[in-house]
Formats: structure tokens, sequence, C-alpha cells
């Protein structure tokens, strides 16, 4: 168990295509990060990188304290759980999780102990003598999860693990393998494109795009105050609505209704609302016109137009398509961005006709 | 982590050179003289006679009874491996189809029937073979060249696998659409099986152009000779001469391997897929 | 793409009898296809000129062999006599016939070990470089398609006892190279050219197999294992050895077939001192001399070797489809 430092990391290929640049991390001992972003942000990358599995360019990628850049990936004392599990086909369950063990000189009593611990926490002491082809998908991950645990390494790298199991399946290893990683206090690091698996599973978030960090944060604070309208539509599910909005002397404007008064100049804004931080009034707020609405169940959400610009709202009513509504919300859960850069802006908002 | 390792060059290298240097020595040589090469060995640069050798060895007549060129030669070894490959194509892949997309009385008879005769190469019946072509007065003709080596099963098995890969649904919806056996193949399973039968094609024409043992024994006329069966003949009239063509016979193995190799470096992609999808 | 045409018929149908009808008739347990075209003349049409080819250029040949094989042809074509198993008797018996049936199984040991040997090394390398991969896999794979009696013309030139590399090489150690003439010589000759022709067919199943091995298996072992050597022994080396089983049978079929232009060209009808293969002497015995009955009874015996080494490959490749 180790801390994991990455310093300035970034990988140009020979072509001359940056695929991650000027990444800083510092990772705890025991932190489980997810690094979470679109396909192509260069999230698997930067795991692969850590793993030894791509050279890296730039920067110093340390795990505890060695300076790991030029090590193979099996002297790095990692383990790596893959998205299609890379079981060995020709091996059975047991030689599987033995295999990394056996190459590292590991006495046998003590590959056969930890093979049969590890089989005890994902219950699968019954199938050590199978090949994975005889095994259903949710067993195979547990195998691969399994080839990791018996390593005892210095940090688990999944390459998300969970995308080839069914939905139901996703949600109960999330926890599974988030219990096991608390159990085990192994420090972790986690690719994922699924913000809610992001959210759900990290101590820290790394939000990725195009190459860069976004934002670092545990779940909520990135959830709460969004670094850049990148993030801010990303995390979170309806995602949040990213409106145009104009600042005159002191007024935060939506479609000719003042929301609310603000420290900021006059000029063009990015206004950012949360579908779960609206709510519908009797009169007043801003008008907006039911376009659909999607239900479910435990909430229904309202998209409709606000002028010209879509907005989505939850709420527990019973409008329908067509009817003009008219929303409001709490000024202090407004997220302004600037226009131009989409970075997020802090300023503080009063009462405005919005919260009446 | 990948580093250059000299050692896996240095092999590959060694690897290229034993296979090639031969080929190359071979095409060198034919622009030498003969007696260049008698007294002096074979050459790895080139000399100043190909023309000469190259124009002898396709326009002069030759042979015992003076009739074959290498024009002459190339033109039927082009119609072995197009004859061949087309005939191929053509009729493995009717077979295929009746055998995939039909169901009707016998048809696990005719799979075995025709399955069968992966089980025996020509080899092992070419006498017997040989015996009823004169049977048929199929020798010295191009029927009875490139007719009997169809009686293999690879490009069947090939395209029943194939088409054991076309999704059903797309059956479905063509009976659905109103289609028929007829206009179902010809509209829908031909032009999806167009680079299979590409790849299929580069093998089988490699394969036809490359018969050795049946031009062999299917034609004495020489007018019927391919390239491989000049280079037998070639050979045969060297015994007893003082210096042997070496030039001519080198200029004819390059001519009888130029095309197929080309065939081979250009369309690489599909020889590849072709040869390692229909062997399995 | 599940099913080889062995495993067609329906594994685990009730009765034998049940069974033998359902076969006949062509109702199988498993119709390749869930919709089909009904019956009528559709499909005989489309399957009568495989069959009419199959029939008269394989099974008519192929019985011919058979009956030939029990009797003696008078040698200048006015009749023959029945003599029951006595070809055969005369082709196993033969001092002649075992030599050669022996020759052509070290020949095949030798040239298929060979073969495989250097295709494997080839493949490994050139999978495993990066710089100059395409150009490497180019030059290989063209001389594949040099037909065998080219490879055995260029082969005897290289070999020629005036002026040939190789003879000039051998000279150079010591060896006064005499192909042609001395057996053991020309064993040396027929292998390298043998070899030579079938490296490139071994060298591209074995780089396709090599690159069919999935990306992140290959990098699960490079986090196991630090040694190359080991990854390749236990996790290359046992997911290629369907390959290789597929490449064994292959070669030895090569080998014992199609290196017959390669002998030809070599030996040219001189048998005198020269191996020869099985095959090779079925050819000599027949048009040469004039033995049918012999060379059929031959030809059987070739058969049934064949046969068995091509059910034995089904049989596996039906097993290998299932395989990971």
């Amino acid at each position: 168990m180790a801390e994991l430092t990455l310093n300035a990391v970034g990988k140009t290929y020979s072509g001359g295509v940056k695929a991650v640049s000027g990444v800083d991390i510092q990772i705890s001992d025991g932190e489980f990060i997810v690094l979470v972003g679109p396909s192509g942000c260069g999230k698997s990358t930067l795991l692969r990188m850590v793993a030894g599995l791509e050279t890296v360019t730039d920067g110093e990628i340390h795990i505890g304290s060695r300076l790991v850049n030029q090590l193979d990936p099996a002297e790095r004392d990692i383990a790596m759980v893959f998205q299609n599990y890379a079981l060995y086909p020709h091996m059975t369950v047991r030689d599987n999780m033995a295999y990394g063990l056996k190459n590292r000189r590991t006495p046998k009593a003590e590959i056969e102990t930890r093979v049969a611990e590890a089989a005890r926490m994902l219950e699968l002491g019954q199938y050590l003598d199978r090949k994975p082809r005889a095994l259903s998908g949710g067993q195979r991950q547990r195998v691969a999860m399994g080839r990791a645990i018996v390593r005892q390494p210095a940090a688990f790298l999944f390459d998300e693990p969970l995308s080839n199991l069914d939905a139901k399946l996703r949600v109960s290893m999330r926890m599974e393998i988030r219990k096991l990683q608390q159990r085990l206090g192994t420090t972790s690091l986690y690719v994922t494109h699924d913000q809610l698996e992001a959210m759900t599973l990290a101590d820290r978030l790394v939000v990725l795009n195009g190459g860069r960090v976004e934002q670092i944060g545990a779940p909520l604070e990135v959830y709460r105050k969004p670094a850049s309208t990148f993030v801010a539509a990303f995390i979170g599910s309806p995602a949040m609505s990213l409106l145009d909005a104009t600042v005159e002397g002191g007024r935060l404007m939506l479609e000719g209704h003042v929301l609310a008064e603000v420290d900021h100049k006059a000029g063009p804004v990015t206004l950012g609302l949360r579908a779960e931080d609206l709510r519908l009034v009797a009169r007043g707020g801003v008008p907006m016109r039911v376009e659909y609405i999607e239900e479910l169940g435990a909430h229904r959400v309202v998209h409709g137009m606000v002028g010209d610009q879509s907005l989505a709202v939850v709420d527990q009513g019973a409008e329908a398509p067509g009817d003009l509504i008219h929303i409001a919300a709490d000024p202090a859960r407004l997220h302004l961005f600037d226009a131009a850069t989409g970075q997020r802006i802090d300023v503080r908002s009063r009462v405005g006709e919005f919260a009446r | 982590m990948q580093k250059i390792k000299p050692f896996d060059h240095l092999i590959l290298i060694l690897g290229t050179l034993f296979l090639c240097v031969p080929v190359l020595m071979a095409l060198m040589s034919s622009t030498h003289t003969a007696v260049d090469i008698h007294s002096n060995g074979l050459f790895i640069t080139p000399g100043s006679n190909g023309y000469a050798t190259y124009e002898k060895v396709l326009t002069h007549r030759g042979g015992f009874t003076g009739d074959v060129t290498g024009l002459l030669m190339l033109k039927n070894s082009l119609i072995m491996g197009f004859g061949f490959a087309i005939g191929k194509i053509v009729l493995s892949m009717m077979a295929a189809y009746a055998l995939v997309y039909f169901r009707f009385r016998f048809a696990t008879v005719l799979f075995w029937m025709i399955f069968a005769t992966l089980l025996l190469p020509l080899e092992v019946r070419i006498m017997p073979s040989y015996q009823v072509m004169s049977q048929l007065h199929l020798l010295n003709s191009y029927t009875g060249l490139i007719v009997p080596l169809l009686a293999s099963a690879t490009g069947t098995f090939f395209f029943r696998q194939f088409f054991k890969s076309v999704p059903d649904e797309l059956l479905e919806a063509a009976r659905i659409d109103g289609a028929g056996p007829w206009k179902f193949f010809i509209d829908v399973l031909v032009p999806l099986s167009k680079t299979m039968m590409a790849a299929i094609f580069i093998i089988m024409f490699i394969y036809g152009w490359n018969q050795y043992l049946w031009p062999l024994l299917m034609t004495t006329d020489e007018s019927f000779y391919t390239l491989m069966r000049g280079i037998k003949s070639i050979l045969q009239v060297w015994v007893g001469s003082q210096i042997p063509d070496y030039n001519e016979a080198f200029a004819l193995a390059v001519l009888a391997m130029v095309p197929p190799v080309a065939v081979v470096v250009i369309f690489q992609r599909m020889f590849i897929k072709g040869l390692t999808e229909s062997d399995k | 793409m599940t099913d080889t045409p062995l495993s067609a018929q329906g594994p685990t149908a009730p009765s034998f009898l049940h069974r033998l009808r359902d076969w006949w008739s062509g109702e199988t347990a498993n119709p390749v296809k869930r919709v089909q075209f009904g019956h009528g003349l559709t499909p005989w049409l489309f399957v009568l000129p495989q069959l009419a080819v199959v029939v008269i250029f394989f099974y008519w040949p192929s019985a011919q062999a058979v009956t030939s094989s029990f009797y003696i042809e008078d040698p200048f074509g006015f009749g023959s006599t029945f003599v029951g198993m006595e070809n055969y008797a005369d082709a196993l018996g033969s001092k002649e016939y075992l030599s050669t049936a022996w020759f052509t199984a070290f020949f095949c040991v030798v040239v298929t070990a060979l073969a495989l040997g250097i295709g494997l090394l080839l493949a490994v390398k050139a999978d495993k470089v990066i710089r100059g991969a395409e150009s490497y896999k180019t030059l290989l794979i063209s001389v594949y398609a040099i037909a065998p009696p080219v490879a055995g013309l260029i082969g005897m030139m290289f070999f020629d006892m005036h002026m040939g590399p190789f003879t000039r090489l051998f000279a150079f150690f010591g060896h006064e190279l005499r192909v042609g003439v001395d057996y053991w010589d020309t064993t040396i000759a027929l292998i390298t050219i043998s070899v030579w022709k079938q490296i490139p067919y071994n060298f591209i199943f074995f780089l396709s197999g090599l690159q069919s091995v999935p990306v992140s298996v290959r990098e699960a072992a490079l986090i196991d294992a630090r040694s190359g050597w080991r990854r390749f022994k236990d996790v290359t080396l046992p997911l290629l050895a369907p390959t290789a089983f597929f490449l064994l049978i292959i070669n030895i079929t090569y080998t014992m077939f199609d290196t017959f232009p390669i002998i030809d060209v070599i030996v040219k009808d001189k048998p005198a001192n020269n191996p020869m293969t099985l095959v090779y002497k079925v050819y000599l015995d027949g048009f040469k001399g004039n033995d049918i009955g012999g060379s059929s009874a031959q030809s059987v015996i070739l058969m049934v070797v064949v046969a068995a080494l091509t059910v034995l490959q089904f049989r596996f490749l039906e097993r290998r489809v299932h395989y990971g």
C-alpha cells in the first residue's frame, strides 16, 4: 500500500497527438480515486501510464517513494482489472489468480492461502478448477478482481471493470468493489465514463476533458460547485441546464426576467440550473412552456422552453405538455460561468424576482 | 513498454534474407548470359543481357515441335489461373447457397458427398484421374486442365461458413420484401460476399497458376503448355547440353513467379484474410 | 460459425434408425438457418454443377483406383487379371516401397519441424517489432506465391554441382555436395527447398494467431510476469496451440504431396540413387513404369493415410471452435 503521485504527467504520441497533458494528482494511501470523463478524454491512457503499459513522455509518476517512469509493469507493484477481464483462457480460475504470484517466487503455501482467502471473499470457492469460458460474466469479473487482490499490490488499477456487465449486476458489483476496497485499504485508481459510478465509488473524483484535468474533488463538492460548464454538464443526472443570460447593472437577466442581483460586471454569462434545485411557483418566477415529461416514478422531469432555451425541472405535479408554468429557485443555487471560457464565476447573489 | 531490440531485428533480417535473396538472385542472374553464369556463378547485381534473354524466352519458338513461346505459356497460365479461380467461386458459391439456404431431400447426403472431397488431394488419385480424362477425351484441352481441379470442396466449405455467419434476419427481411431464392441470391447474398469473393479469388488464382502435376499429365500438345509445364521441358532439354541455358531458365522462373507474387504483395491484406479464414 | 462438417449431424438424436432416416431425408436436428427456402427444383439447380464435377472427377477416379488396385494390367493394354490383394502385398512387401515410406516419414518430420520452428520464430519477432514490421511482413509473405516447381528450379541452381552457391559453401567446409547423385546430398537440397517454400505459410498463420491473442490478455501477462520468455511460454504459446496443431497437419500434408514438383525438378525422373516420397513413387510406377495395378494399390494406401490425417484435423477443429 502506498501513495501515488502524478507530477505534470503528459503523453504525446509519436504522431504529435497530445493525449494527456499536465496532470497533477496527489493520491494518499488507501484513497479511492475515480478518473471520469467522456470517451477520448485521456482517462484510460493516464491509467495505463500508471500501469506501465504506455510510456510516460512528460512528468513523473511515483508509486510510494519510487519513481516508476522507466519500470516494467511487472516491477511497479500494481494490479490491474481490465474491462474485458483479460483472464488467461487456458488457465483455471486458481491458476489465473496464482500466476502473478508464482512469477514473483511467492512460496507455494503462501499462494494457496492467498488464493483461498480471495476465493472466499469473492465467493469463488466452487469455481477454482474451472476455466474462464465456463463462467458467467459476473463470475469472470470476480476472478479478475481476485487476481488483483491476491497480489496485495501497492495500488489497484481499474479500467472500466463493470462496463461489460448488465445494469443490475453493475450496481451490485459496484457496491462490492467499494466494500472490498475499504476492507483492504488499498490505494485505487478507477477509470469510468459513467458519472453515477464515479459519484458512488470515489473518495475523490478527477474529471478529465481533452487530456486535461477539469476538476479534482470529493463527489459532492464537484456536484455542488462544478468548476466549469463541462463539469456541470457531465456530473449529475439529469444534466444541469446551461442557458445564456446577461448581467445588466448588477442584475442577472434571463430572457428579459430579472433572476437575482449579482456582483459582476455587465455582459453575457452562462447560467447553470440543476433540475432538482428548481421549484414551481403559482405566480412570478420565470414562465416556462412545457414540452414533454419524463415520468420516473419517484418524481418527474419536466422539460420545457424559457424563451427559446431549454430547461429541465424536477417536480411532483400534474402539468401536461403545452401548459405554461412558473419556476423559481434559491439564488444561492444558481451557477454562473464565464460565457467565453466556461469557467465558474463565484459571486454573491441576492434575492431577486426569481425567488419570490 | 516497447524498447527497440536489435536481436529481434537481426533474426528478422536473417529470415528475410534467407527467403528473398534466392528470388533476387534468380531475377538478377536472368539478366546475364549463360556463359557468364556458367563461369562466374549466380549474380546479385543486374547484367546487360536482360532484354535479349527475355525477348528470346517470350517470343522464340522452342520445344520439340517448335510451336511454343513464352508468351503462349504465359497466356495458358493466365487462362489456368483465371479459369480455375472463377470456376471455383461460381461452383462453390452456388453449392454452398443450396446447402445453407434450402431444406430439401438428401441435403445431408449431398453435403457429405461434397465435403468428403476434402479428404483426398488430387495427387493420390492421379493415375485413375488420368485414365478417366483420356476416356472422356479431355486430354489437351482447357476443360481438362481446369475442371477436374474444381472437384474439391475448399471453396464450398468456405462459402458455407460465410453464409452461416450472415444474419438470419436478412433472409427474413428479404422474404417479407417478396424476394424469392434467385432474387435473394443475386440481390443480397452476392453483393454481400464481394470481399470474400475477392479474397478467395486471390488464393485460387495463385493455386491455379501454380499447378504443376496436373498440367504435366494433361498436356502433351505444346500449345497447351503453361509456364510450370515449360519449366519441366526446359530442364529436360538441359540433359546433355554443354552449357545449359541458365539465364533462360531463370527468366522463365521469373515470368512464372512475378504475377502471383505481385498479386500477393498488392492485395496483401485481402490475401491474408482469404488464406487464414478459408483454410481454417 | 460454431459447427464444422463433422458436427452437422445432430449429436444426440434418439435412436440410430431414427437418426439414419432424418439424415437420409436431409432433416438435420439443427438446421443451418432458422428460416430456409422450401423444397423444389431450385436447390438442385444450384448444387448440380459442383455435384457433377465431384462425381465425375472425384468419385469415379477414386473408385477406379480401388478397382484397379485389385488387378494386374497387361503392359500392352490387352487386358487385366484379377489378383486380389496381391498388389498390396507386393507394395507393402517390397524393400523399395518400405524405404520410400521411411524416407517420406523422415522427410515429413524434418521439413515440418523446421518450417514450423522458423515460421514461429519469425512470426514472434515480427509481432514484437514496430519499426519496419510491415516491410518484413510483405517480404516474408511474398515468397508464399512462388510455385513449388519454381522453388525447385531456383533451388536446383543454388545446389548446381558446377556453380551453385550452396555447393561452393559446402566445398568451403570440405564437403563435396553432389545433389542428384548422392542420396543424402539430395535429401539436404530437398529439405532446404521444401522448408524455404513453406516458411511464409506458417509465418502468416502464426502471425495472425499471435495477433488474435487479445491485447488485454497480453497486458495482463505484462503485469504478471517480468520475463518475456516466461510470458511467451505460459501465455502466448498455449494460446497458439490450436494454430500450431492446424499447421502441423497442413505441413505434413504439404510435405507428402505438394513437394512433388520440387522432387520432380531435382530428381528429374532419375530415381537411381535418389530419395523420393510415396506420391512420387505412385507417379513413377504408374506413368513411367506402367504398373497401373501397383500404382493404384499405393494410391489407395495413401488415401487411407491422408483420410485419417484429415479426419483427425476435423475432429480437432471441431473442438477448437469452442476454445476460449
